[in-house]
Order: structure tokens, then C-alpha cells, then sequence
């Protein structure tokens, strides 16, 4: 266990470095935010449809999202990795007394950690300082903080996991890009990142609530405002659990078959 | 000790015309043409010995060292290192070895060399005298102590061989791997490196299997050669031996007045595996 600790701890200090590419996508999520307040405002006030969810909460939502989006994007999964099954360079990963998926887990953990650390500070200031009804408010609940930060550090395993599944397809075919194209458009959604998950329509909705995405960001961004809370709270806790060790085991198995079938490339 | 006996190992590899029209074609059908890397290879290398691993390129070489260091699994025949099937085990079995692969890096390139020695100090469970001990040891003989804290991506192809050889060695292997490891080095880096194999096989009886192309590692450091072609063993002896084989292709130069490339060069010829 210490030895994976000291690879999410050297992956950690490694992404501390890149302060340019903070500051950079720093602005980006900001005024990505901002213009995802103005328009769910827009669409409310016009009365076109009925809100599913409460602006304060949706609001509170919005931020979150920006703030912790280096947590949960599962596009932007770790290059290094993908370059290493790519060029040859996973020999010397291969070459380690170690487990490769729980080296990479730690690994990807520490990096998406690092990298939202430096962002979620400056974006989280600034949407407090916003004014009303644009701020961000406080957590529903003390009992509902320390519930988001537990579903957060969940959703953060079900997301990795689900990154290492992805790494793992790539043993099997020659470039990653397939894969990432292909789940770019589709995890978005699947996870409320393009749209909150309570304004899918029924009964998709219901569907997509009991998929491994939804058990990523959309709870504790929910459980922060106190949209989602009581019987159904629980349900998600529930399914996230489940999600995090059945997403492990899969890509567990998966990895020891992509081992054995290992091809270095490139000589 | 290294035991291999018919080792076989073959890829998968697609072909295709060149043309677009080709490419299109592949989309649908793949032709493929199994490779057969390595036909029955067998050798044994006993505890202390340095042998060079030599043979024209796509012979085999790292091959045969990646199935030695546990990372392929042949398709066939035996192997074993100090008892061990290396891809049977593959943890236990590379806690004992080292292994340098000239063309790649294990070193973190954004970040100084010393932090990738001390997270490789926290995977092989080095203890911290010991750690400390061989870290003052490889710095003081490789010359590291200037360049530790400097990033990765910031030294010289010379230095980061030499970081690259250091990390290699950090957990005290008794076995070292080396596949190509003066790949385009200068005189002095490759003169450094050649030395401190050499010291390190003296003091440490650390046993070293070395692929090169470059004939003079192979003077300056091997006591035993084993020259691969087409993925079979086709010589295996001292450097005279291989002279010698040269030799028998009746052409008149005298053995003293050909360089060891051109030796080989005709070597290669003669043997038809290029």
C-alpha cells in the first residue's frame, strides 16, 4: 500500500508544476460557469419548462462542476499512460514489482487531484464573491458536507476506475483515440456534465441514474445543495459503492488478460 | 544463473500495399504474417558472467530480453533465472534484476532525477541506509552528483543514460539487462558507461547480459558473445571465436588489419541473416 501511496504522492507533486495550464484553464471554467448560470436562468425565467431542480441548487451545481471538473472528466485521462502503451514505454512500468492497475490508479488519482487542487480555490472564490443569485451558496447542511465530501472522494474511485477500463482497451487496439472520441460525447451526458441528470426526461432518466456515470460527479454535487437527499440519497450511496468495486474488479481482470497478451511496440 | 531452451516467439503483424486504395481495402480484410522472432533459442549464462548479445537488427535481442525480464511470455520452450519462470512470476522475479532499455526512460520528465530515485526506492522497499549507501556509490562513479536535481527533460541524452543506468541499479540486482545502452553516446559517455559496467561486475559480481551494436562495448566489456540472426543462436563463444568465424570466408585481408565492424559486418554475410 505505501508503495502505491508514494506514486499518487509523486504523480501529486508532479502536477503541482503546471501552473500555466491551471491558470489557463482557470479562466476558461470560470466564464464556462458563468455563461451555464445566465442561460439556465434564461430558460427558467421564460417559464418554458418546469424546473426540476431549485436555481440556488442548480447554481451551487454549476460551480461545483467547474471547480472539480479536473476530478471527474473522464476525457482528459492521463496521456502519459496512453503514450506508454503506444510507444514501448509501459516495458519499464512491466519491469516493476508491482501491480500495473494499482500503480495506474494511484497514479491517475493523483494527478486528477493535484491538477483540481490548483483549480478549485480561484474558481470557488470567485463564484462566491458573484453577485446574487449567480454566487454559490453554503452547503445545505453540515450533515450534507461531510456526505459531499465522502461521495466526492467515491465518485472520484468509480470515475478512475472507469479511466483505467479505458487505459486497459487500449492494449487491445492500436491507438487510444477510438475509445476517447467514443466516450467523450456519451459519458458527458451519461454523468450530467452537459445537463444536470434531473432534467432528462423520464424514463430515461431513471435508466441513466442506475448507469456507472451517474454514480460520479452528479451525487455529491447534489447531496451539497440538498437536491438529493432522504431514500433516494441513500439508493445513490448505494449504487456508487457498488459501481466503485464492481468497475475495480472488471478492470482487475481485464488487466491481468491484457498481460498476458502484452505486446510491446516499437521494438 | 540464466537457463533458455527453445525459446520460441512469434507477432502478429498486418500488412498491407501502400496506396490508398490498399488502405481501404484493410478496413475491411487484414492480411496478417506471423513474425517469428525468435526460433529455438537456447543458451545458459552462469552467476558473474558479462555477455554481449549481439545480432543485425530485428534479430531478436530485446526480445530475448524481455521474455528474460518477465515482461513477454514466449510461445514456447523453457526459461529460467535463478530458479525463477520470469513471466510465471514476474514481481518476485524483477525485485532481482535490473534493466536499462537504451531507447526509453524510466525517469519522470518533468521532475528533478533524484525525485524518480527515491520513489524507485519506495517500489523496490530499499531501506534508507542502504539506499543512501548505493545512491552515494553510483553518484560518486557515474558522476551524477551535478545533474540530480536538474529535471529530466532538461540533460543531455550522455546524462540521462547515466540517470537511467543509476536508477536501474538503485534496488543492488544481482542481474543487469542492458539493451543498447551507449546508443548515441559520445566518446566520454560511452567510455563512462563501459567502465562502470565493467567496475560494477568487479565489485559486485553482478551478472550482465549487454545487447549493442557497437562492436567496441561489446571488446570492452564482454568475456562471452552470442550472436543471434533471424531468431536463432548462430555463434556462441569469446570474441576470437567470432574473429575466427569471419575468418573462414577465405577472403585474404588478415584478421589484424580489419576493424571489428567490418569483422562483424562480414560476419553477418556470411551467416546470411541480414
Amino acid at each position: 500500500m505505501r508503495k502505491y501511496y508514494f506514486f499518487f504522492r509523486m504523480r501529486f507533486a508532479t502536477g503541482l508544476q503546471y501552473r500555466m495550464a491551471a491558470i489557463t484553464a482557470l479562466t476558461t471554467q470560470f466564464f464556462w460557469g458563468l455563461m451555464e448560470c445566465l442561460a439556465y436562468k434564461a430558460l427558467l425565467d421564460s417559464n418554458a419548462i418546469k424546473a426540476p431542480m431549485d436555481y440556488s441548487a442548480l447554481v451551487s451545481y454549476i460551480w461545483l462542476k467547474e471547480a472539480f471538473l479536473a476530478l471527474f472528466n473522464t476525457w482528459a485521462a492521463d496521456n502519459d499512460v496512453f503514450n506508454m502503451i503506444l510507444d514501448g514505454g509501459i516495458s519499464y512500468e512491466l519491469c516493476r514489482p508491482l501491480s500495473v492497475y494499482k500503480m495506474w490508479f494511484a497514479r491517475t488519482i493523483g494527478g486528477r487531484m493535484s491538477e483540481a487542487l490548483l483549480r478549485c480555490i480561484p474558481v470557488l472564490l470567485c463564484a462566491c464573491l458573484l453577485p446574487a443569485p449567480y454566487r454559490i451558496s453554503a452547503p445545505a447542511s453540515i450533515g450534507c458536507f461531510f456526505l459531499f465530501l465522502f461521495t466526492m472522494l467515491i465518485a472520484l474511485g468509480v470515475t478512475v476506475s472507469f479511466c483505467m477500463l479505458i487505459y486497459i482497451l487500449c492494449f487491445f487496439t492500436v491507438s487510444p483515440n477510438g475509445w476517447r472520441v467514443f466516450f467523450m460525447g456519451a459519458v458527458d451526458l451519461l454523468a450530467g456534465l452537459v445537463v444536470p441528470i434531473p432534467f432528462i426526461p423520464q424514463p430515461y432518466r431513471s435508466i441513466i441514474e442506475c448507469l456507472p456515470f451517474a454514480s460520479m460527479s452528479n451525487v455529491p454535487f447534489r447531496i451539497y445543495s440538498g437536491d438529493l437527499q432522504g431514500m433516494e440519497m441513500i439508493t445513490a450511496i448505494g449504487l456508487q459503492v457498488f459501481w466503485l468495486f464492481a468497475l475495480i474488479g472488471l478492470g482487475s481482470v481485464i488487466c491481468r488478460l491484457a498481460q498476458r497478451r502484452v505486446v510491446i511496440q516499437g521494438g | 544463473m540464466i537457463t533458455m531452451k527453445g525459446i520460441c516467439k512469434s507477432y502478429k503483424v498486418a500488412k498491407r500495399n501502400a496506396g490508398f486504395k490498399e488502405a481501404c481495402k484493410a478496413l475491411f480484410h487484414r492480411e496478417h504474417e506471423l513474425i517469428h522472432a525468435l526460433k529455438d533459442v537456447s543458451f545458459t549464462i552462469d552467476d558473474g558472467e558479462m555477455v554481449g548479445y549481439i545480432g543485425p537488427n530485428g534479430a531478436g535481442k530485446s526480445s530475448t530480453i524481455k521474455i528474460l525480464s518477465g515482461i513477454l511470455a514466449p510461445d514456447s520452450g523453457m526459461c529460467e533465472v535463478d530458479g525463477r519462470i520470469p513471466w510465471k512470476c514476474r514481481k518476485e522475479h524483477v525485485r532481482e534484476i535490473g534493466v536499462v532499455f537504451g531507447q526509453r526512460s524510466q525517469l519522470w520528465w518533468d521532475i528533478p532525477v533524484i525525485d524518480s530515485f527515491e520513489l524507485l526506492k519506495e517500489i523496490y522497499s530499499v531501506s534508507t541506509p542502504s539506499y543512501n549507501q548505493k545512491l552515494e556509490e553510483l553518484t560518486e562513479l557515474l558522476q551524477l552528483s551535478e545533474i540530480l536535481r536538474t529535471p529530466t527533460r532538461q540533460l543531455s541524452l550522455g546524462q540521462r543514460m547515466r540517470c537511467e543506468i543509476a536508477a536501474s541499479l538503485l534496488h543492488s540486482p544481482r542481474l543487469l539487462f542492458l539493451d543498447e545502452p551507449t546508443i548515441g553516446l559520445d566518446a566520454v559517455s560511452k567510455l563512462a558507461v563501459r567502465d562502470f559496467i565493467k567496475r560494477l561486475n568487479e565489485e559486485h559480481k553482478t551478472t550482465v547480459l549487454l545487447t549493442t551494436h557497437d562492436m567496441q562495448d561489446i571488446e570492452a566489456i564482454a568475456n562471452r558473445v552470442i550472436l543471434i540472426g533471424k531468431g536463432q543462436v548462430l555463434l556462441d563463444g569469446s570474441l576470437d571465436d567470432m574473429k575466427r568465424a569471419a575468418m573462414t570466408s577465405g577472403d585474404d585481408m588478415s584478421e589484424d588489419s580489419k576493424n571489428l565492424d567490418l569483422i562483424v559486418a562480414d560476419l553477418y554475410h556470411n551467416l546470411n541473416i541480414l
